[in-house]
């Protein structure tokens, strides 16, 4: 161990990182999985879906944004945490109009497989069924359904930061908060191109590549095995 | 795209340098003169600062009062807050509604007229109350309210409009409003006689960490609401390294009930100024800003006026009152309409011409704030204070109120009261005694810190104010007997839904879930495990939100439920019939009108 290493505790287990990580990065490097759905390796944290919300020393922070510092007590799997982070996933559920059944992203979808490995048959809450969440199939190669958009942000920072493009944003407020792209209306005046990692990041099935779809038979899927997270705790030493 | 709208974003732009930071003054000035940010103002907008145009759509769609849509050459906005639809709303909306011919959201067919509601615009104590355009109007009868439409139809301006002009400072030319301060009680600290650069000056004598140890002797705490040390944070300012260091004055009081620091930048402007200018000096800036909410845009004439006089006195520009290496000055950035950008690193996005969302915290305004430099973001009333210490010193300050809460704090008291206004008190003092004071012996409850505080009965008018205790940031919302608590409850959860920001999920999804929930318990449908319904998700909310407003929106649910349990259970009960959660009817409309005919499986 050399002077910059910082430890700390997840759940008593003792977890090492470096300044300037946040809990998530040491988290994921120890084998601990930590669930998330806005946080996206390769993109600034955003710290919006709050799934990754932790304990840290007794106070609610979300561990994508909360750096490291040593010595503190991070708490991640506790009944508590699991209720409220079952009940954001809920949320996201009820919030959009989310037909896992019939959506080509099922079985690779993040939220699906986080409500999977949270063990969500149906969510809590009431269904909010929002009329008002459109479909842009305007570009030729992609095509945005606001109906399953959880507003992640992930792709308005590829767009922005791995794209230099800056295609997405969001608009309005509250309730009422929408993904824009940069154009009057329509996807298809920006310049998007179905290559940019804007494209690929969306972790649900919002934006989807066109003239492709249900390419992989069930049993293949991303998630058919293993639930979401596996890849993290296999790091477990 | 016409030439004219061309030249008149780039004039505009220009002015604010193209400078996107700038954002807020560049589209709230052509909201101003177009009365809307058009499609095309939004792409000659991006073209001339240098960014996309949805950078420039997400901040218009933002603030309610900026706007795509085209909106009159008048938007009278009502105030409609718990307070004034107590005080007649409905009817006052009712009057301009039939007078005007229109519903509220919609503009007169000539163009002229845009009505429009908002929420508390401070001025609880003089409900009901209304803008028109930026001017505002109080206790306004349904006389008064037909004779404003009658001279506006005539083609007189929102500024000529026939008013009684209020106390003190609100008759002055500068302010010409017919709003009334109210100050039922004086204090030794904020409305204390002041002495023009006295505080000022003693500061300069010291040395920035004096002064910033004395605010800490004197154990001063944020009067925003949050409390926390100022000391500490202007330490931790001063400590972080960056080139340029920022004082912030949160002057967006937006939380309903609050208006105390209005009457603070009408009558002792000069103070806040000084402390401003001392927290400069204190933590190393050279820069300081207030951000004034759109709703107090009637005062920023007067105050761009103190501000210039202060520079005539030398108390800001270059070489601060002889100091030679002390340059300070300030500039009044303006909000558009958004209760959210009262948190300050919300605020902070503001100013930066963002989308007043919250930033993630780490990093601290301390450590990055405006502009990504060190930033110490304080309530009018706490520049006030510390002017105030400096200038009398921090033990006599904190002789003043409770050991934890020392000084003085300004209450802001509307609702069902013989008395409304603003009164400064000690801390330590209890509820009971400032309902004495203000006439509201009969109150059956109040909410004290506004939405976002607590609403409690008469068996808690013992309890004491002070950060330890019933802590607030100045609000005190009295509600005599005869007021449907629930009803308040379920106004303030839509005051959330409509002001959150959208960022997070819990606060954006969980309020309205709560209030839904309370709208069935209130329409009788309810049954117990409701109750718990509402606790389990008003306590996910608060601990998962990543901003102080989703924090505190289930306040008034987790915190009537508490105080007022009797009142949810009467509306409640066993064994209620099967309740749909959506209306199959309703929701096979489409279908059936595309068939052409009625569902088979569900008769009509």
């Amino acid at each position: 161990m050399n002077d910059t290493t910082i430890t700390f505790e997840i759940d008593g287990i003792e977890v090492h990182g470096r300044e300037g990580q946040t809990i998530m990065g040491a988290a994921d490097t120890a084998g601990i999985y930590i669930p998330r759905l806005c946080a996206f390796e390769g993109l600034p944290a955003f710290g919006s879906c709050r799934v990754c919300t932790v304990k840290v020393n007794g106070r609610f922070q979300s561990a994508c944004t909360q750096p490291v510092a040593e010595g503190i007590m991070v708490e991640n799997d506790t009944d508590e945490l699991l209720e409220f982070r079952r009940n954001i996933i809920d949320m996201l559920f009820v919030e959009g109009n989310h037909y896992c059944m019939f959506c080509e992203k099922s079985g690779n979808c993040e939220l699906q497989a986080l409500a999977y490995r949270f063990g969500i048959t149906a969510p809590k809450y009431p269904y909010m069924f929002p009329a008002d969440r459109n479909v842009d199939a305007s570009h030729k190669d992609v095509f945005i359904d606001h109906n399953r958009c959880i507003l992640c942000a992930r792709c308005v920072r590829a767009s922005r930061d791995l794209d230099g493009k800056n295609v997405f944003q969001f608009v309005g407020r509250g309730p009422g908060k929408r993904i824009a792209v940069n154009s009057r209306a329509n996807l298809a005046d920006t310049d998007l191109e179905v290559t940019d990692k804007a494209v690929e990041v969306c972790p649900v099935g919002a934006i989807l590549r066109k003239h492709v779809g249900y390419t992989v038979p069930i049993g293949q899927r991303t998630y058919d095995h293993e639930p979401i997270g596996s890849d993290i705790e296999a790091n477990k030493q | 795209m016409s030439e004219n709208l061309e030249r008149i974003v780039t004039a505009v732009c220009e002015s604010f340098g193209n400078d996107r930071t700038r954002m807020m003054d560049i589209v709230r000035e052509l909201q101003e003169t177009q009365r809307h940010i058009s499609d095309d103002a939004m792409d000659l907008i991006a073209r001339q600062v240098g960014t996309y145009r949805v950078e420039v759509e997400s901040v218009v769609s933002f603030y309610t009062f900026l706007s795509k849509k085209q909106k009159g050459n008048i938007v009278i906005r009502l105030c409609d807050d718990i307070i004034d639809r107590m005080y007649g709303f409905e009817r006052l909306k009712q009057t301009f509604c039939d007078a005007l011919g229109i519903e509220v959201g919609e503009t007169t067919a000539d163009g002229l007229i845009t009505l429009e509601t908002t929420p508390c615009i401070g001025m609880c104590d003089q409900a009901p109350a209304i803008m028109v355009n930026d001017e505002i109007f109080t206790e306004l009868s349904r006389d008064a309210a037909i004779d404003i439409i009658d001279q506006l139809k005539a083609g007189v301006a929102p500024e000529r409009l026939l008013r009684k002009l209020g106390d003190g400072n609100n008759s002055c030319p500068l302010v010409s409003a017919a709003v009334s301060n109210n100050i039922r009680r004086r204090g030794e600290v904020i409305f204390a006689p002041l002495e023009c650069g006295r505080s000022l000056k003693k500061a300069l004598a010291m040395s920035p960490n004096e002064v910033i140890r004395d605010v800490k002797t004197a154990r001063l705490r944020g009067r925003g609401g949050a409390g926390f040390p100022t000391g500490m944070k202007w330490d931790f300012t001063r400590a972080a390294t960056g080139e340029k260091k920022y004082v912030v004055c949160n002057a967006d009081e937006g939380e309903p009930g609050t208006f105390k620091d209005r009457v603070i930048l009408t009558e002792r402007p000069e103070l806040l100024i000084e402390g401003m200018a001392i927290a400069g000096y204190a933590i190393g800036a050279q820069e300081g800003i207030i951000y004034l909410r759109a709703e107090y845009a009637y005062l920023r004439p007067f105050l761009e006026d103190v501000l210039q006089k202060a520079r005539n006195m030398n108390m800001l520009g270059s070489g601060v009152m002889g100091k030679q290496d002390f340059d300070f000055d300030i500039r009044i950035q303006m909000g558009a309409g958004a209760y959210v950008c009262g948190e300050e690193t919300a605020l902070i996005s503001s100013c930066e011409g963002l989308r007043g969302d919250p930033k993630n915290r780490p990093p601290f305004p301390a450590q990055k704030g405006y502009l990504n430099c060190p930033t110490s973001v304080n309530n009018v009333e706490t520049f006030c204070c510390v002017a105030r210490i400096v200038d009398q010193g921090a033990g006599w300050f904190s002789q003043i109120g409770s050991k934890g809460s020392t000084g003085t704090k300004l209450l802001s008291i509307g609702g069902d009261i013989r008395r409304p206004g603003v009164y400064e008190v000690p801390f330590g003092i209890t509820m009971r005694e400032v309902l004495d004071m203000a006439g509201g012996e009969n109150a059956a409850a109040v909410q004290v810190g506004g939405p976002s505080g607590q609403l409690i009965g008469p068996d808690m008018y013992d309890r004491i104010i002070c950060y330890d205790d019933l802590a607030t940031g100045g609000a005190l919302m009295v509600f005599g007997p005869e007021r449907d608590l629930l009803q308040v409850v379920e106004y303030f959860m839509d005051f959330f839904i409509e002001e959150s920001c959208g960022y997070c999920t819990p606060c954006r999804v969980g309020n309205v879930l709560l209030k839904d929930r309370l709208d069935k318990i209130i329409h009788g449908k309810g049954e117990p495990s409701d109750l718990v319904y509402l606790e389990e998700l008003g306590t996910s909310v608060k601990a998962t939100s990543r901003c102080g407003l989703g924090q505190t929106s289930p306040n008034p649910i987790l915190s009537s439920l508490k105080n007022f349990h009797a009142l949810y259970l009467a509306k409640v009960k066993e064994d209620q019939p099967f309740q749909p959660t959506f209306d199959i009817h309703q929701a096979l409309g489409t279908a059936k009108e595309i068939a052409g005919r009625p569902s088979m499986h569900f008769a009509e």
